[in-house]
């Protein structure tokens, strides 16, 4: 891995596959009594969060402590950034403290990029406006070949990202506003997987000029017999997602999952979203709680996924480090 | 005691009559003589013009000077320097200070400061109010102090009736609309280029269609009201395109392009650097060549640099809340030269487009004697710019040396910004001496005062 993890560019079918390896070795260290290993002892971690998100803000600060790391929590709410001090000086400021890794929520695109030009500390992007989350793709990964191992009765590790070549994705809903989706098609294109953007033309990104992807359509009926996973984006109610459809009931009549819709994919076909859920509009109730649905199994992979994101980038090589991976070394 | 003499000797002189070696001796503010190997008079000042082209000082259409109001970015001092040190000898200053430029006392303020700058300080002024769009400024008033052009540059004039009646009035009082095409809602949240970067990249973007309604609005609006109206930094093909047409139809309309938008594309935001987010935004390898035909074909009738000086609190932060703009005046020529200029192993640009290949005195007259006369600021209209080199004229005169290259040392800037894309830059054309009114406001690449 290189010295960020600012896209999933970044890492290439190689470095994903050397991600979903070591998770293997920390969702083992997650099983254990004390769930934790001393990897990052004496390393901090500061969870920069200028846009609010419990949850991944939550899944990284858990990563870090497992890995024995110090961590600084800054929230937007709480620090001088409303105070009006700048992005740059605010990284800065807290990067004097001393400091080995941002992991830096914004909701302008490219902030992460721009911190890891301020400072000489790794900065994982942990979500940039709408441009890219790339654990979010790699939690997702992670979680596709562990359903699919388990299922066909092998371990994840003999499954490999092999697994992943022709996996036919369909990505559901709001693709325009959404980072998972741009980090998602990233990943998905760099292990082979065939993936079809599914939206109305709102919710497409203007142009696809140069999208790894094998198509695009606004007939979800059409392609989900066809489907090995269909990833349901959030439509951000919140901010406005609203307008760029005539009706929530419009949409969810189109593209939303419902129980019907969900009768016709394949057996063996995974419902995937990467939460919060809104049950009723992209994804109904009875769907969500199919066992086909690995909702909470994603929510469930972030932490052993990011340990290992964090583990690569400040403690070296993956390789080495697997073998003393011992809760006292 | 006659008065001090200042001798440019061994260029050739370049100007809207043609191209000859000359030596050109100025006394007081005026030239007095143009011709081979003078004689230098007793006393008098030489500075070498070998290898180098003696031609009008340029005028830019678009400057932000920043005063009154954001003094910190720019002043009028400065930023007139940054234009001598340009090879301007006159600057039009935009109307969006603090408070706009939108009645005679904001632009007496500013004229007066002008007055002891180191090149002609212009104003324009707004065309309404505090620049919101609803009502009309004192147009009038400002034309009365000598104010030729009117725009709310920083934003379009969003209400088309507001927009009829600006022309309308206009029209009465001989003065030139012009427009900055940026439709709100259509620009809204943007910070680039909408295409295949935006979409990439997950950046709010603007289409090139917000710049084109706007254009072909004002050119329908121009054809009802017969005002003169001119297009401030187009920069899509289209654009020039619908322009070209208004003009076969005899519509009294002009275009300016900026040195950035002949140069640059959206894929240097590519990596998020808020230096690069300018309005209109950087656009596509197709444009810039759009642009750049649409200069060497003549219908662009002159180059303007739309410097836009920010500090650099106003820069160092997310795109989404940086200033949009970038410095130009003390970059233009070398930028457009390249662009615009032979295509005679110029250093490659970031756009990928072929140089136009036009001749250097074409290239010359859109950034001096084409906006002079835009403008209305010749000696034939009772101006002192644009030229022509000549015994008698107003001694506004640049000396560009085409074949000098250099790197922009950003820490050297006259600007009080630094907001360059081309800082460490190798650039390839640079302007050795500005005389303004008779007076060395620069000599070799330093300002004088």
């Amino acid at each position: 891995m290189g010295r960020h993890l600012l896209s999933v560019a970044d890492l290439g079918a190689e470095g994903i596959d050397e991600v979903l390896r070591v998770s293997d070795a920390f969702t083992e260290v997650g099983r254990r009594p004390i769930p934790k290993v001393q990897a990052l002892r004496g390393r901090t971690v500061v969870t920069l969060f200028a846009e609010e998100s419990t949850r991944t803000r939550l899944s990284f600060e858990t990563a870090a402590r497992r890995l024995s790391a110090d961590v600084l929590s800054f929230a937007a709410g709480s620090s001088s950034m409303k105070k009006g001090e700048s992005l740059r000086d605010t990284v800065e400021t807290v990067a004097a403290l001393g400091v080995d890794a941002f992991v830096v929520r914004h909701n302008a695109p490219g902030a992460p990029a721009q911190v890891a030009r301020w400072v000489d500390a790794a900065v994982v992007n942990a979500g940039d406006g709408w441009h890219e989350h790339p654990t979010q793709a790699l939690l997702d990964c992670y979680t596709i070949r562990q359903v699919r191992a388990e299922r066909a009765g092998r371990s994840p590790a003999e499954v490999g990202v092999e697994d992943f070549a022709g996996l036919r994705v369909g990505i559901v809903g709001d693709v325009r506003h959404s980072r998972v989706a741009r980090s998602l098609v990233l990943a998905m294109a760099a292990l082979g997987a065939e993936v079809t953007l599914v939206a109305p033309g709102t919710l497409l990104p203007v142009s696809l000029e140069g999208w790894p992807v094998a198509g695009t359509t606004n007939d979800l009926d059409a392609v989900l017999p066809e489907l090995d996973v269909c990833y349901l984006l959030r439509l951000q109610l919140e901010r406005g997602a609203g307008a760029f459809v005539p009706s929530l009931r419009e949409y969810t009549t189109a593209y939303g999952l419902t129980a019907r819709r969900a009768g016709r994919l394949a057996d063996a076909a995974l419902v995937m979203h990467p939460g919060p859920m809104n049950r009723g509009v992209e994804i109904a109730d009875e769907v969500a709680d199919l066992p086909r649905s690995v909702v909470l199994r994603q929510v469930a992979n972030g932490v052993a996924v990011r340990m290992a994101v964090l583990f690569l980038l400040l403690g070296g090589d993956g390789a080495s480090a697997l073998r003393g991976l011992s809760a006292d070394g | 005691m006659a008065e001090h003499a200042l001798v440019l000797r061994g260029g050739t002189v370049v100007d809207e009559t043609g191209t000859r070696r000359a030596d050109v001796v100025v006394r007081g503010s005026s030239v007095v003589a143009v011709e081979e190997g003078v004689d230098v008079p007793r006393g008098a000042t030489v500075l070498d013009a070998g290898g180098c082209l003696v031609t009008p000082g340029f005028v830019d259409l678009h400057t932000h000077l920043r005063q009154p109001g954001a003094e910190e970015a720019e002043t009028i001092e400065s930023g007139s320097r940054a234009a001598a040190l340009g090879g301007y000898t006159a600057v039009l200053a935009m109307p969006n200070t603090e408070p706009a430029i939108d009645d005679a006392a904001v632009a007496g303020e500013v004229l007066s400061l002008g007055e002891k700058a180191l090149c002609q300080v212009m104003v324009a002024g707004a065309i309404t109010v505090g620049r919101r769009g609803e009502h009309l400024a004192a147009m009038g008033e400002l034309a009365a102090l000598g104010v030729r052009l009117f725009t709310d540059d920083g934003a379009g004039v969003q209400d088309a009736a507001v927009m009829r009646r600006a022309m309308e009035y206009a029209r009465g009082l001989g003065v030139i609309v012009a427009e900055h095409c940026e439709v709100a809602e259509l620009a809204a949240g943007a910070c680039m280029h909408e295409g295949a970067w935006s979409s990439w990249l997950g950046v709010a973007g603007m289409p090139a269609e917000a710049e084109e309604v706007m254009v072909a609005r004002d050119i329908a609006l121009c054809r009802l009201t017969g005002a003169r109206v001119h297009f401030l930094h187009l920069s899509t093909g289209r654009s020039l395109a619908m322009v070209a047409a208004a003009r076969a139809e005899g519509l009294p309309v002009s275009a300016e392009v900026t040195p950035h938008h002949l140069s640059l594309t959206d894929g240097a935001l590519a990596g998020y650097d808020p230096l690069y987010k300018v309005n209109p935004p950087l656009r596509p390898a197709a444009e810039v060549r759009a642009l750049r035909r649409g200069c060497a074909d003549g219908l662009v009738d002159a180059v303007a640099t739309d410097h836009a000086p920010h500090p650099a609190e106003r820069k160092d932060t997310t795109l989404d809340d940086a200033a949009p703009g970038m410095l130009g005046l003390e970059t233009a020529l070398p930028v457009v030269l390249g662009a615009l200029g032979p295509a005679d192993g110029a250093p490659a640009d970031d756009s990928g487009a072929e140089p136009a290949g036009m001749a250097i005195a074409d290239v010359l007259a859109l950034l001096s004697w084409r906006p002079a006369r835009l403008l209305g600021v010749t000696p034939g209209d009772g101006g002192e710019q644009g030229g022509p080199v000549a015994a008698g004229a107003p001694a506004n005169l640049c000396v560009v040396d085409p074949a000098a290259t250099w790197e922009l040392d950003p820490g050297r800037l006259a600007s009080r910004s630094r907001n360059t894309p081309w800082a460490g830059r190798s650039l390839r054309g640079r302007v050795r001496h500005t005389v303004r009114r008779g007076e060395a406001v620069v000599i070799d690449a330093e300002a004088q005062r």
